[in-house]
């Protein structure tokens, strides 16, 4: 057991990279400075110099193109933007330029380059500093996603986003930063296209993205010990490809689907997966699929109101309820996430 | 001579689309580089083989005169399998990464910022070439040119903007787009290299672009090249259009009257050169478009195995 914090394993997969390939150098609005991107690109500079890991002009969709130009020419850009909501300003260089470029060229030219968004949650983010959108990424032929909920999983999908040819958005969750798991040292297994069974069980399945898989993990231990259910957690990991086989295996194995995505659900990633179920598994379903995702509204900056806005474990655990026809268990006593136990201000 | 032949290639690759458009067998929207090949050939001339060269949607005449190929340009215009990028892109998205042509987008503006990039691999892997991005004037409208000029000139890198300036973006003049006097001006306010001029003249043209290149090295400076021309045709489509009335016919004529290919080719026949000698010569490009616009014809559209081709890597 190597314990290792999310923020540390993107730190160290960095490390490894750079040291690995000097082609790699990492980018973006203020990844130098002494904040360093919650602290994820530390050392980097000092390391590998100012011209591997360097602060640039507030210009998103002018420094995505200039990744752009630097991958066809062999190098892999790294490029960081410290909230989704930011990476938007680059929609144009993304959707138009970075994805199609390969095409494009006919395969004469490759984008090995790698976009790290944060989205963010907690402590009066609101409306610009929250959000996810990764159907808007997976949504792009020529783009990959991949949305990491471990620390293990963080290093290995920023090291196989870095050596893959095609340009990957990695999606990090803020509040992801601070929870630690295993991170092995050498780590070549990640494949990009594989989802994990976070964990194993026999009559739900729970597919959840991102955040939502520490809300699932709690739900399906909350059940286990208050009404004896048995949930399986799948974390796609990743989002583009999709590895269909281990969801589609895992609904017909329960006959019971529940989709706890990081976003709102309307013409979100979990219609996608919704609709990839109803397509594959539909005679083993015995109750519709479930969607579980933010409130459809802009998210609001106080704490009562945030609290509304984003799912919980306890959805997860009445959703669950209602489609096998329990009573609701009491869950007083149990101690669900909460962000004020885990943050104090001020940001 | 050579700045001429690949006036000539171009004026005539365009005539050819100008002729045959109507047919309906190039099914791919024309913006057509007439007017302007004096830019194009005079910069693409000025720079080293293995200089990067990005454009736009108007990218006849840096495709040809940085490729000289007529077999590609022709084959992705009627969209055939023969063609590298088997019609994926046709007339707006060119592409040639073997000869340096590095791509052109559709986009207004959207191509310089991988050009930027592109400087920013060469310094890094200690190579000496530059990158070449052409963009008409409406992309000084676009706030990624300032972003990108900006951060050329911030981080030194050898990056040569061209703005082609035809004084239109689409039918909107300068003057009902520009919140300012002049763009030359505003970019002299950049650590950067700025040359202006209107000169239809290739060769002037040329031996402007080697000093600004010269002048690039020893300053360690992007430099923006801002040159005026005329387009002769409508923005996209092959017939004139003064008709519509958003510009007069006597600014063409003016124009029409320093026109780029007769220009040189008056320029080259007082030099002295023979005129059966320069007809032989036209003669043979004729023939080579002939030969390309023949293999095009009679080339196989792509299959549809095609379509699904190189849109992510066979890696996994």
């Amino acid at each position: 057991m190597r314990l290792m914090s999310y923020r540390n394993a993107i730190n160290e997969a960095l490390v490894q990279e750079m040291s690995r390939d000097n082609r790699v150098f990492v980018y973006g609005i203020d990844v130098a400075d002494h904040k360093r991107i919650f602290n994820s690109t530390k050392g980097l500079v000092e390391k590998f110099g100012a011209q591997r890991c360097f602060s640039t002009p507030l210009s998103e969709d002018a420094m995505t193109g200039f990744g752009l130009g630097a991958a066809i020419n062999g190098l892999r850009p790294v490029h960081v933007h410290m909230r989704v909501d930011f990476m938007l300003l680059a929609m144009n260089q993304i959707a138009n330029m970075v994805s199609s470029y390969r095409y494009g060229s006919n395969g004469a030219l490759t984008v090995p380059m790698v976009i790290r968004a944060v989205v963010g949650r907690g402590w009066g983010q609101a409306y610009q500093h929250s959000k996810t959108m990764h159907s808007c990424f997976a949504h792009i032929p020529g783009l990959k996603v991949l949305a990491p909920s471990t620390p293990r999983d963080a290093k290995g999908s920023l090291i196989a986003a870095i050596r893959d040819d095609d340009p990957v958005v990695v999606m990090e969750h803020r509040l992801l930063y601070d929870v630690e798991g295993d991170v092995p040292e050498k780590m070549d297994d990640f494949a990009i296209g594989k989802g994990r069974i976070l964990k194993p069980g026999n009559d739900v399945t729970v597919i959840a993205t991102s955040w939502m898989n520490v809300e699932a993990m709690k739900a399906a231990e909350v059940l286990q010990k208050k009404q004896d259910i048995s949930v399986e957690v799948i974390d796609p990991v990743s989002l583009q490809p999709l590895d269909t086989d281990i969801i589609c295996q895992s609904v017909k194995k329960t006959g019971r689907c529940i989709i706890a995505d990081n976003d709102w659900a309307f013409c979100g990633y979990s219609a996608e997966l919704a609709a990839i179920i109803a397509e594959q598994c539909h005679g083993s379903l015995k109750s519709p699929v479930r969607r579980i995702g933010f409130a459809f509204t802009p998210c609001p900056c106080t704490r009562p109101l945030e609290d509304c806005f984003y799912p919980k474990a306890t959805d997860i655990i009445r959703t669950i309820e209602r489609d096998l026809d329990l009573q609701a268990a009491d869950l007083s006593g149990e101690e669900f996430y909460s962000y004020e136990n885990k943050f104090k201000g001020p940001f | 001579m050579e700045l001429y032949k690949k006036l000539y290639l171009i004026r005539k690759c365009e005539e050819f689309i100008i002729k045959n458009y109507n047919s309906d067998e190039m099914k791919t929207p024309m913006h057509m580089s007439m007017g302007g090949e004096a830019i194009a050939v005079g910069v693409c001339a000025a720079l080293k083989p293995e200089d990067q060269v990005f454009g736009t949607y108007r990218s006849h005449g840096i495709f040809l005169a940085k490729t000289g190929d007529t077999d590609d340009f022709f084959a992705e215009m009627f969209g055939k399998a023969s063609s590298t990028l088997k019609g994926k892109g046709g007339s707006m998205h060119l592409c040639a990464p073997e000869t340096g042509f590095m791509g052109t987008s559709a986009i207004v503006g959207s191509a310089i910022p991988p050009a930027v990039g592109a400087a920013f691999a060469h310094v890094y892997s200690k190579s000496n070439k530059i990158a070449a991005v052409f963009f008409g004037d409406g992309a000084i409208d676009e706030g990624v040119f300032w972003e990108s000029l900006n951060a050329a000139c911030l981080m030194k890198l050898p990056v040569l903007f061209i703005c082609e300036d035809n004084g239109f973006a689409v039918h909107s003049p300068a003057s009902a787009r520009h919140g300012y006097k002049s763009i030359s001006a505003i970019t002299r306010q950049f650590n950067c290299i700025v040359f202006e001029d209107s000169t239809t003249d290739v060769k002037k043209i040329y031996d402007l672009t080697s000093d600004a290149i010269i002048r690039m090295k020893n300053d360690n400076a992007p430099c923006f090249l801002h040159l005026n021309y005329y387009r002769y045709l409508e923005h996209v489509g092959v017939n004139e259009d003064f008709e519509a009335g958003y510009r007069p016919k006597k600014e063409f004529e003016l124009w029409k009257k320093k026109d780029p290919v007769k220009m040189q080719r008056n320029k080259i026949m007082e030099a002295g050169i023979n005129e059966q000698e320069l007809a032989g010569l036209e003669k043979q490009i004729d023939a080579k478009i002939a030969a390309s616009v023949d293999k095009a014809g009679r080339a196989p559209f792509p299959g549809r195995d095609v379509l699904f081709e190189e849109v992510v890597c066979k890696c996994d």
